[in-house]
């Protein structure tokens, strides 16, 4: 069966035939930045879709229909367009760091790519402190956001920004708190040993009820980060009409939108990867025909699966709750997320240490 | 999980400064996707705080009353509804009454019933729409796909009895234009029959949610002296405990016949205002339900004369809109058209309010706080 990583190892080799050690790193270093740009396009493409028929499903209609057979090609004309648009920089705006704030996003959101592990043995960087690495970058994004709301000049942006700044950087301690329980379970910061460590049964199952706990804190911090509703303070339209991309336009706001999307995808990934298993097929204990069945799944689709799962369930959220106020967000996560997620982290250190999760 | 009330009943706890750069004064509107019309509100916020709300009128202004002073007393009744466009039926019955009370009209049995019941099913849409585009300021999107479904159904009904969908002008002087028509009375049923179940869902779907009780829980808070002394009226002062339905306290047309409660909370916030509307759509489908079986036989509006003059005096009528208490005053001279004409509109008395509502409060609360007023713009502006 052809697997994703077949068609790596036949490239290489090839490229290792006719090339010397050198070049043949930076012919590999260039096709995967072309595949992950290429990626890019495609799950923003396909994403804003998604949301766009989960949204009209919640809302009994139709959603985009007209382009392509059920509108699939609708988020493509509509990119077409913003290319089209003219890319406005205000008079009273910080030129250089408005036109920065973007490219810096989507720069952000890019580099957390390298350590996801797509399929079995297709990753494009194994680094072995990945999920350290992906905390670290993750919360470089706040940056680009504040940059974005500050030199935009305009008062709705500054407060979006604002916002943004205070709500990113209160929920990236939880969210590493809990990906830190299953760290503990792991005991390695490697994405490769993580999912290779759940091939007995996914941590979700193997790790009791502080798993659960901890994926549920995850995604509630998750959504927080990637601020989508109902923690969408920084855009908040109808209180800041649209937060720290107010003044952006054309492609400038394209970029802010697809980072949105490509930010989604990758903490879905991550907690996929991280409490679903990754591209682990799912087994039940000893029944030899159904794992065998499952196994005959390439381990790409099931990655994927997961992934999109979780992406719905972010979906679903911001289709059915109302946003929190400023504070009310902030006290969620420092009276009740943080402490949870902190004894959690000691009740999933006492199971390692006992040996129950194995 | 949060309460916000101590701040909000002390308004001073923050003093006022006249130092430049110490607070951020932003426009909200004449173009903002909270204030559903053309309301300018300059807001001077201090961090996330609000320190003090200006609404600046005017954008939508077309003087209503002076074109009406112009225009005969049959015409006149379509220009109001446009006023408040939600409630255009009710609009149109308070300036129908006061019509016919200068000229002295006895209104047909039927054309009263016929009159109720479209008051309350322009109530009920009304309401249904506050909903959705209440749930749609909070961020739930959702709510508001839903309200539209249920008030379409209302809309079908109007239009096939009245011809409109928004601008009725279904009531004139001594009655109603047309006759209702033959699908109405069987319409009507299954959609209240939907409705009730609809209920449910709604309450289900958002008032049920933690995240929307917390928002409303506290915030904006009128007490009933204050309700009263800004003039509110509707359920913004019935959700401060506030008795003001005029269909109890000034009863027309049939309504001291009827069976329905006066829907009254004593919460003073938002969560109280946004409860006396929920129960308000069941109490104006209770009614619906009564008069629907019952409506009788007859004539559907009365003999007037073709050219109306009312005699020289005052006149003057309050009737119960889906926002308050719209009152419509006339003075006469004895001619063809009104010599001046006066609307007291519920709108413009309920946002005057807001300012001490949401003071010292955050930009979130303003939002929920100013949904629950229901502000209809072209109704404050006229």
């Amino acid at each position: 069966m052809i697997s994703l990583e077949k068609i790596a190892t036949l490239i290489d080799g090839w490229l290792h035939q006719h090339f010397n050690d050198v070049i043949t790193l930076l012919i590999e270093c260039v096709l995967v930045g072309v595949g992950a740009i290429a990626l890019f396009a495609l799950l923003g493409l396909g994403l804003v879709w998604m949301e766009r028929k989960v949204a009209a499903l919640m809302q009994i209609r139709m959603g985009p229909n007209r382009v392509g057979p059920k509108g699939i090609f609708q988020t493509s004309a509509d990119t077409l367009k913003l290319i089209m648009k003219e890319g406005l920089t205000p008079d009273g705006a910080d030129k250089l760091l408005f036109n920065l704030a973007p490219v810096l996003v989507i720069i952000v959101a890019m580099l957390i790519l390298a350590p996801i592990a797509f399929a079995k043995n297709f990753q494009i960087w194994d680094i072995n402190i990945g999920v350290l690495y992906v905390s670290a970058v993750s919360s470089m994004s706040v940056i680009g956001i504040l940059m974005a709301g500050w030199s935009s000049g305009n008062k709705y942006a500054l407060l979006g920004a604002m916002r943004s700044g205070a709500q990113i950087v209160s929920y990236e301690l939880s969210a590493g708190i809990s990906v830190l329980t299953i760290v503990v379970l792991t005991g390695s910061l490697q994405i490769s040993e993580i999912v290779q460590s759940q091939q007995t049964g996914w941590w979700i199952f193997k790790g009791h009820i502080p798993a659960i706990i901890a994926f549920v804190i995850f995604i509630i911090a998750a959504t927080a980060e990637t601020n989508r509703a109902p923690f969408d303070l920084a855009e908040a339209e109808s209180e800041l009409t649209a937060g720290f991309h107010t003044e952006y336009s054309g492609m400038k706001f394209a970029l802010f939108f697809l980072a949105e999307y490509i930010n989604i995808f990758i903490v879905c990934a991550i907690g996929a990867t991280l409490f679903l298993g990754g591209w682990m097929p799912l087994h039940i204990g000893n029944v030899q025909a159904f794992n065998h069945a499952m196994d005959y799944i390439p381990s790409s689709i099931w990655f994927l699966g997961k992934t999109l799962f979780l992406i719905f369930v972010i979906m679903w959220f911001r289709w059915t709750f109302p946003r929190l106020r400023v504070d009310q967000l902030l006290n969620l996560e420092w009276k009740y997320l943080l402490p949870i997620s902190l004894v959690n982290l000691l009740v999933m250190t006492v199971i390692a240490i006992l040996g129950w999760h194995l | 999980m949060f309460r916000q009330t101590e701040i909000i009943n002390q308004p001073s706890t923050i003093p006022p400064s006249k130092e430049e750069g110490e607070y951020l004064t932003i426009n909200v509107g004449p173009q903002h996707p909270a204030t559903h019309g053309v309301l300018h509100l300059v807001i001077t916020l201090s961090g996330e705080t609000i320190i003090n709300i200006e609404p600046h009128l005017g954008y939508i202004h077309r003087s209503i009353e002076k074109m009406c002073e112009s225009l005969s007393y049959r015409q006149f009744i379509y220009v109001t509804s446009r006023m408040d466009y939600l409630s255009s039926h009710i609009n149109n019955h308070a300036c129908a009454l006061v019509v016919e009370k200068g000229l002295q009209v006895e209104v047909p049995q039927r054309a009263q019933y016929i009159r109720v019941i479209m008051d309350e099913l322009t109530r009920i849409a009304s309401h249904s729409l506050w909903w959705g585009a209440m749930a749609m300021d909070l961020g739930a999107f959702t709510p508001f796909f839903h309200a539209f479904r249920e008030r379409e159904a209302i809309n079908e009904i109007m239009e096939e009895t009245c011809g409109a969908r928004l601008t009725m002008n279904y009531m004139v002087p001594g009655g109603v234009m047309v006759d209702l028509h033959p699908n109405f009375q069987q319409k009507t049923k299954a959609l209240i029959q939907a409705y009730y179940n609809r209920l449910d869902e709604w309450d289900e779907l958002v008032t049920g949610n933690i995240i929307f009780q917390n928002r409303m829980k506290g915030v904006g808070m009128l007490s009933a002296e204050n309700a009263i002394s800004y003039g509110c009226t509707g359920p913004v002062a019935r959700g401060s405990g506030v008795s003001c339905d005029v269909r109890k306290i000034y009863p027309y047309e049939i309504y001291n016949q009827l069976q329905f409660d006066e829907i009254l909370e004593t919460g003073c916030d938002s969560l109280a205002r946004y409860n006396v509307r929920l129960k308000e759509i069941r109490q104006s489908l209770k009614i619906v339900e009564q008069l629907i079986d019952n409506i009788p036989e007859g004539e559907f509006q009365a003999k007037t004369k073709a050219v109306l003059k009312l005699p020289k005096g005052e006149f003057y009528q309050r009737v119960e809109t889906a926002r308050g208490e719209l009152g419509v005053y006339i003075v006469s001279e004895g001619g063809t058209t009104p010599y001046r004409i006066k609307f007291r509109s519920p709108g413009f008395s309920n946002l005057s309010a807001l300012n001490h509502m949401v003071k010292g409060s955050k930009i979130g609360d303003l939002i929920a706080a100013m949904g629950t007023l229901d502000l209809v713009i072209p109704d404050i502006d006229r």
